[in-house]
């Protein structure tokens, strides 16, 4: 690891992900080149990185869309690339995955959206509690009317927030947020990020944040990874990166 | 002119399809069966088509008649207008007219539909959702293509066959009953046969070229633009070449 490590201030000791030298390569592109991560239950961890620096890529391997070509993805101390289909589902089923273009299914109501993961990971389970289950994460987002809407009725704002309703629903134990600001205002951006500190302190999930909003980066990191020409630069709190002489780190926090 | 990039490209195109049709055939008879999405496909495939298949077939089959009866009066053989449409429609022009239109309809509208939801990462969200979309999306719509455009095919015969009657009947009458009774009496099972097994072909290459083109589809609108384009394209084509091979084996197999 090159560059300034600095302390981190660790939240709980239990780590829920373990990424160890992942490298991922599209033809001639290393996208990814020797990255470690550690993320502990409980947790708001941002990775920083500029665009195009894989930041969708590592959260794509995470939950098994994306293969490695070399290195470990441990989520709760499984092998992502050694499960089999069935075992891959169970730990996606435990992990919210936040899409950054929301990836809302249009032809589909938001109750519909909403209720395609319970039916499709939970097989057996009621009318009367998906319909309570949807009902619940959707007062939880605050948008209750918007419940027989098609996506395409909905502001940027309120597609982020039924999304984020819907990886709410099946009260994942870790929530993977990629750019979850990106294309909304401030203001909105605020709400949003606000919305996921509630949710973060009620449901007491670890999240994983891909980001390169310095506002989102500031409210929402207990600790912040850089993600720089492919691997972690540095790893530190906010202020630690903030304190920094290090060029490649001021280059992103002034 | 074909330039050898160009050929190169096709011959990649083309083995990228064959991968493509192999997953599907690892997906499709294994579990989960997504049998209610599978019939809601049907009935989006099949019932959307149904009026444009109807009409074109309608047209074709008065048009074809109208064309050919003045040639038949010049041999006097007019009277054989009913068999003459008849073989011709149900041998050939039924099935691959049909087989066209729906490539436009289906095959674009699959494409398109397929490709934004790859570029919109609503199909990487159902795989995290606990979905095989393969098995979702992509065996669902091209099994209920190959079991719809038959059943389409079939219909649209009768149906140009009754445009053809109407065509007859403008010039000079015949009852309806005589009409059927001549064009059924020159037709024979090994017409029927072979024309109804390549309609279940013609529907798999719409359903799986507008799989493949929507699932590798580019970045931006224009890219599932060009998707829904070239599914188009490249199944009409497909239509014609399984059209030629299928004439080739009827006659190896003694059919005609
Ligand atoms: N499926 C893919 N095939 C080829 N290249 C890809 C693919 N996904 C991402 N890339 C490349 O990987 C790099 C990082 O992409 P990405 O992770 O999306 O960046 P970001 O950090 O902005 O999220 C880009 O150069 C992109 O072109
Ligand atoms: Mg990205």
């Amino acid at each position: 690891m090159s560059g300034e490590v600095v302390n981190s201030k660790i939240v709980s000791v239990k780590p829920v992900i373990e990424i160890v030298g992942l490298c991922k390569s599209f033809g001639n592109n290393h996208v990814l080149t020797n990255f470690d991560l550690t993320l502990f239950a409980g947790e708001n961890l941002v990775v920083l990185g500029k665009s195009g620096s894989g930041k969708s890529v590592l959260i794509k391997c995470i939950i098994g869309l994306l293969d490695q070509d070399a290195g470990s993805i441990k989520v709760f101390d499984s092998e992502i690339i050694e499960l089999d289909d069935t075992e891959l589902d169970q730990v996606r089923a435990r992990v919210g995955f936040l899409f950054q273009s929301n990836a809302l299914y249009d032809s589909m109501t938001v109750r519909e959206n909403l209720e395609f993961p319970l039916r499709r990971h939970w097989i057996k389970v009621s009318q009367k509690e998906v319909n309570d289950m949807v009902m619940e994460v959707l007062e939880e987002v605050g948008l209750a009317h918007t419940i027989d809407m098609m996506p395409v009725e909905l502001s940027g704002g309120m597609r982020k927030r039924i999304a984020l309703a819907r990886t709410l629903i099946l009260k994942p134990e870790i929530i993977l947020y990629d750019e979850p600001t990106t294309g909304l205002d401030t203001i909105t951006a605020k709400e949003i990020i606000q919305l996921m500190m509630d949710i973060q302190k009620k449901y007491n999930t670890a999240s994983l944040i891909i980001s390169h909003d310095m506002n989102c980066v500031r409210m929402a990191s207990n600790r912040i990874i850089l993600l720089y020409e492919g691997s972690c630069y540095a790893n530190g709190t906010y202020a630690d990166m903030k304190a920094s002489e290090d060029s490649v780190i001021k280059h992103f926090f002034e | 002119m074909a330039t050898p990039s160009a050929i190169r490209s096709f011959l990649f195109e083309a083995g990228d399809i064959a991968r493509f049709t192999g997953k599907f055939f690892s997906q499709v008879f294994r579990p989960r069966y997504e049998i209610s999405e599978f019939i809601r496909q049907c009935f989006n495939i099949g019932y959307r088509s149904l009026p444009l298949v109807g009409l074109t077939g309608f047209i074709m089959g008065l048009v074809l008649t109208m064309q050919l009866r003045p040639s038949m009066v010049d041999y006097g053989v007019e009277s054989q207008l009913p068999a003459i449409i008849g073989i011709a429609v149900i041998r050939e022009i039924g099935p691959v007219i049909t087989a066209l239109i729906f490539a436009g309809k289906i095959g674009s509208s699959i494409g398109a539909e397929l490709g934004s939801m790859k570029v919109t990462e609503q199909i990487d969200a159902m795989e995290v959702s606990g979905t095989n979309p393969l098995k979702y999306l992509v065996v669902t719509r091209v099994l209920a293509a190959t079991f719809m455009l038959p059943i389409l095919a079939i219909l649209s015969d009768a149906i140009s066959l009754y445009g053809s009657f109407l065509g007859v009947n403008i010039r000079g009458g015949t009852s309806f009953y005589l009409f059927w009774t001549q064009v059924f009496d020159n037709l024979s099972f090994s017409d029927v046969l072979p024309a109804v097994i390549k309609t279940f072909f013609f529907g798999f290459a719409v359903g799986i070229i507008g799989c493949y083109k929507g699932y590798n589809s580019s970045k931006g609108t224009e890219g599932v633009g060009r998707s829904a384009n070239s599914a188009v394209v490249v199944s009409s084509v497909m239509i014609f070449i399984l059209d030629l091979l299928a004439v080739q084996i009827t006659d190896l197999l003694g059919f005609n």
